[in-house]
């Protein structure tokens, strides 16, 4: 891929931003031809079949749709640059203020998931690495294993059936974020919710920081460092786990892109009000506008992510930093 | 989503000889896992092909009133407007399960002719195919196929078309990395110097040697597969929502988890033990195509 090698981790962090942002264009043409320059009148797919002519008409215009489709592309993206992303037909009200708290409340559910499962994976991966092949190796192998095979949808379920509903009622099964309030107010309304995603999650993590770490293991430099009579403390922090954690940089951030569109159905599950209830609703209603500008967001997050994670394992892997 | 965790998507895991499909499954099966996911997946397909015929009442017939408990006329107890759960489980999982695997293997032959054709080019070519790929990879999966439905309908071939277009570029990225060390061997050259056709190339000099990373691949995608349609039908956006649906059922019944659970645990554990299976299979392919590795390694 790196054609031109020049300008080391500038120039190569310059050349990502800008694939990044070649790719978020081409995005937004996918988007806007999906949902408005499709054949066929969005205006009566998004009323139906009973619209009256001069409701159709309304929408129409409303829509930009008696423009032409290269000039309702501009005013669309233009109009995206400058944070206006339209009106949402069904609360007929910004798009902005229609999603902006349900942006917040999904921002919250990612990062404390974030936050709660990285460490735990990359803890449960080396540790499985250092005692290969015994118990707890066998045993979270495998559990992760079959953890990860399962929708987050089944997960959330099961736990809904295991802690809030059947089993025990320690929890609530509704996570509903009431307007005005934010999810802090409501820690217990985020435990579930955070617990599926964890468990979507953390399967990869783990399972990536072992393979790694088994071969860092593995490497000269850490048998020179035990051979240097390296406490074994030293050794893994020092020598072992920053090596390990290259690969693992790509798989997070993977995983946190996957977050963004796991989100939509685990919100939907604990009806938590967020981005990713929002699309289903905005789906299930038609709401054009709605869906185009969440479709945008979701996709420019996942493409930043990669691009962060394209960045730190530059960062972190000394031997990849001399290859540019 | 995820390449099937650093496993084997890796390009040092192109092989020196060519792994033959069957060899590879033969070999898999000696592993535990293999034949534990076997077992599930083939339990699971055969429910739902002879479900349909052994139900003891029809998919639509009401035969109590809703969310009754278990009893001898349901052994499952009904759903939230009196259907037979388990009548409506044995229907279910047939549409599914053809859709899942219908998207994934055009998602698989098309991400697999894109890889190998990116790889072989190393030009322009390659530079168009995988950023158009990275420009569908931006979407995430249930996403894309929610867009999908919301523009055009909850049809089967709109899900299809959205899964398997969701699918492929994750299987051109593997069929790709797999392919690019392959492609710079001497035997293409001179397959090349030959004067052979650039298709009989792909497909009878580069595919055997990239069958291994391939198929550990396309287990994990049917696995996701089987995961996001299921997901859209509990979504609300199932095609024929009257009809039985694993992901439709669990959804309508689960408002009524604390007192009838089986109308929603039922085809959860039905999804569950299905995605396990398929989990395990690719696991064991996974594990037996690095270990063939491996092996060669030593050699």
């Amino acid at each position: 891929m790196n054609r031109f090698r020049s300008g080391g981790l500038t120039g190569f962090m310059l050349r990502r931003l800008l694939l990044g942002l070649i790719v978020l264009l081409m995005v937004s043409l996918v988007v806007f031809a999906a949902t408005q320059a499709l054949p066929g009148d969005p205006a009566r797919a998004i009323l139906g079949r009973a619209a009256t002519p001069q409701s159709l008409a309304a929408l129409r215009r409303h829509l930009h749709l008696n423009q032409p489709v290269i000039q309702q592309y501009l005013t669309w993206i233009s109009g995206l640059l400058r944070g206006n992303l339209g009106m949402s037909i069904a609360a007929q009200q910004p798009v902005t203020t229609v999603l902006g708290p349900r942006l917040v409340n999904s921002s919250v559910l990612v990062a404390v998931s974030a936050v709660a499962s990285i460490p735990l994976s990359i803890a449960i991966g080396s540790w499985a690495a250092l005692k290969r092949e015994k118990i707890f190796d066998t045993l979270s192998t495998n559990l992760l294993l079959a953890l990860a095979a399962l929708p987050e949808f089944v997960v959330a379920v099961i736990l809904v059936i295991l802690l809030a509903t059947t089993v025990s009622q320690v929890l609530p099964a509704v996570s509903e974020i009431p307007p005005g309030s934010g999810p802090w107010d409501h820690p217990s309304a985020l435990v579930l919710p955070v617990l599926t995603l964890v468990i979507a999650v953390a399967p990869y993590v783990s399972r990536i920081m072992r393979a790694s770490m088994i071969e860092v293991l593995e490497s000269d430099y850490v048998e020179m460092a035990r051979l240097k009579g390296l406490p074994e403390r030293t050794v893994m922090i020092r020598h072992a786990l920053p090596n390990a954690l290259g690969p693992v940089f790509q798989v997070i951030a993977l995983n946190l892109a996957y977050l963004a569109g796991g989100i939509v159905v685990v919100e939907y599950v604990f009806n938590y009000t967020g981005i990713g209830s929002a699309l289903q609703e905005a789906v299930v209603n038609h709401d054009l506008p709605v869906v185009q500008a969440l479709a945008m967001l979701i996709a420019a997050v996942y493409i930043l992510l990669n691009l962060l994670a394209d960045v730190a394992t530059i960062l972190v892997t000394p031997r990849l930093r001399t290859r540019l | 989503m995820i390449p099937a965790a650093g496993i084997s998507a890796s390009p040092a895991d192109a092989q020196v000889r060519p792994v033959r499909a069957s060899s590879l499954m033969r070999r898999s099966l000696r592993l535990w896992r293999t034949r534990i996911g076997l077992i599930l997946v083939g339990a699971l397909v055969l429910l739902a092909i002879i479900g349909p015929f052994v139900a003891p009442h029809g998919q639509s017939a009401f035969i109590g009133p809703p969310f009754s408990n278990p009893s001898g006329k349901a052994p499952l107890g009904t759903d939230h407007i009196g259907q037979d759960v388990l009548s409506r489980l044995l229907n279910g999982g047939g549409s599914i399960l053809l859709t899942a695997i219908i998207a994934t293997a055009a998602g698989l032959i098309a991400g697999t002719v894109i890889g190998m054709a990116a790889a072989y080019a190393r030009n322009a070519l390659d530079d168009v195919l995988m950023r158009g790929m990275d420009v569908i990879m931006a979407f995430p999966q249930v996403m894309l196929a929610l867009v999908a439905v919301a523009v055009v309908g909850p049809h089967n071939w709109v899900i299809v078309l959205a899964i398997a277009l969701t699918t492929a570029p994750r299987i051109a990225r593997v069929a790709r990395g797999a392919a690019l060390p392959v492609v710079e061997r001497d035997f293409i050259a001179c397959s090349e110097a030959m004067g052979v056709p650039r298709w009989r190339i792909l497909f009878v000099d580069l595919f055997p040697n990239i069958l291994g990373p391939l198929m550990v691949e396309a287990s994990l995608r049917l696995t996701y597969s089987i995961g996001v349609i299921a997901a859209l039908a509990f979504l609300g956006l199932a095609p024929n929502p009257g009809a039985a649906n694993w992901g439709t059922m669990i959804q309508e019944n689960r408002i009524a988890l604390a007192v009838q659970p089986w109308g929603a645990a039922a085809p959860i554990i039905a999804i569950a033990l299905l995605t396990m299976g398929t989990g395990l299979i690719g696991d064991g392919i996974a594990r037996t195509a690095a270990g063939i590795d491996r092996a060669r390694g030593a050699e």
